[in-house]
């Protein structure tokens, strides 16, 4: 059957707006796809595609220290693949660099079949990193508030999109 | 071969306020060369990613020179980021690789394919508008301006002399680099962004 969208993509883009995005550093993945045509038609994000994950925090903490500010957008296989960059960057030299990650495998019932899903969290708290969950309109000022505590903390934050539109595992 | 230390003189002439971004061995010789350190960010912690973080100093700042000093062991880590500089295609981005055939900081062992790939071939074929390769001083003395004024992104593979490391890395003299971070914090003082 399928599932409404919950989270709508206006929704999440009036965020980045609010929040002095620029630049949207990312690699499509299933969770986050309904984003992109109204990413491109923001004539205030500037997009740049990558072509492997661990690439776009390197380039997110370039821009950064450029003095502008960007978000990531890849799913949690390419934080998996980003994780060197993710340490030696953005904890490291304490960036307070915004992940928003595509929660493949995302139940809400505990249970996966997807070994994304369960590594996710727990690399998350090993790394000592601050996530929030968004899984529909109502969630979608909490990146707002990842966006408060990585420029408190000087830390980076990720936010978690939950897989409402696609459906899969359910 | 060109020694490091001798191309990185000849390019501190052309920086103008420009932001520097080297990596692995070439950290040590633009720390000996550079004329201005608040905007330099020696590249360590990340391993490859020189290449990513100077495209998104580059995007940010558009205005100012932005110019890198790849390894060749680095850039072969993430030789897709060839492909997405391209892509952006910022006008303001000198990509130079030291290509010396090893990896140098471990010992001197040579990286895979250093006699058969062509680092210019590859980055002309990514899609960078400019693309040379330089591996004679005198050649690229009489052709560094030619270089730094072209529009970027330009590649720049310089075959240069190994200046290898087989030291245990306790008995290393300290490298004298700054850490990222502080590096980072200075060029955001230096460019007047500190919040």
């Amino acid at each position: 059957m399928t599932q409404q969208a919950l989270l709508s993509p206006e929704v999440v883009i009036q965020e980045f707006k609010s929040n002095g995005i620029t630049h949207v550093v990312y690699l499509p993945d299933s969770e986050t796809n309904w984003m992109y045509q109204l990413m491109e038609a923001e004539p205030s994000l500037d997009l740049i595609p990558v072509t492997r994950e661990g690439e776009s925090v390197a380039i997110a903490a370039g821009i950064l220290a450029g003095g502008k500010k960007p978000v990531v957008l890849i799913q949690n296989t390419g934080l998996f693949e980003s994780g060197d960059s993710i340490r030696g960057l953005a904890l490291d030299c304490a960036l307070p660099i915004v992940m928003l990650i595509g929660y493949r495998g995302w139940t809400r019932h505990g249970a996966t079949p997807d070994s994304a899903a369960r590594f996710t969290e727990p690399i998350l708290r090993a790394w000592g990193i601050t996530y929030y969950l968004v899984e529909h309109d109502g969630d979608a000022n909490r990146i707002s508030l990842a966006y408060q505590e990585a420029d408190r903390t000087n830390m980076p934050v990720v936010v978690l999109v939950g897989d409402e539109y696609h459906g899969f595992n359910r | 071969m060109i020694n490091q230390i001798d191309l990185m003189r000849l390019v501190d002439q052309y920086r103008d306020d420009g932001i520097v971004v080297p990596t692995m061995t070439g950290s040590r010789g633009w720390n000996i060369v550079s004329s201005n350190k608040n905007r330099d960010v020696p590249l360590g912690g990340a391993m490859g990613k020189a290449s990513s973080f100077a495209l998104g100093v580059a995007l940010a700042q558009p205005d100012k020179r932005v110019i890198i000093f790849d390894g060749d062991g680095s850039l072969l880590m993430n030789l897709g980021s060839l492909v997405t500089i391209a892509d952006k295609a910022p006008k303001n981005l000198y990509h130079f690789v030291l290509e010396n055939g090893v990896y140098a900081v471990t010992g001197g062992q040579p990286i895979p394919g250093s006699t058969k790939l062509s680092f210019a071939g590859m980055a002309k074929e990514a899609g960078y508008p400019t693309s040379f390769e330089f591996d004679d001083l005198e050649e690229f003395a009489s052709r560094v301006a030619e270089v730094m004024n072209s529009e970027g992104p330009v590649f720049i593979c310089v075959k240069t002399t190994p200046e290898i490391q087989n030291e245990p890395m306790g008995l290393r003299k300290p490298s004298g680099l700054k850490p990222t971070k502080t590096a980072i914090r200075d060029l955001k003082h230096d460019l007047g962004l500190w919040d």
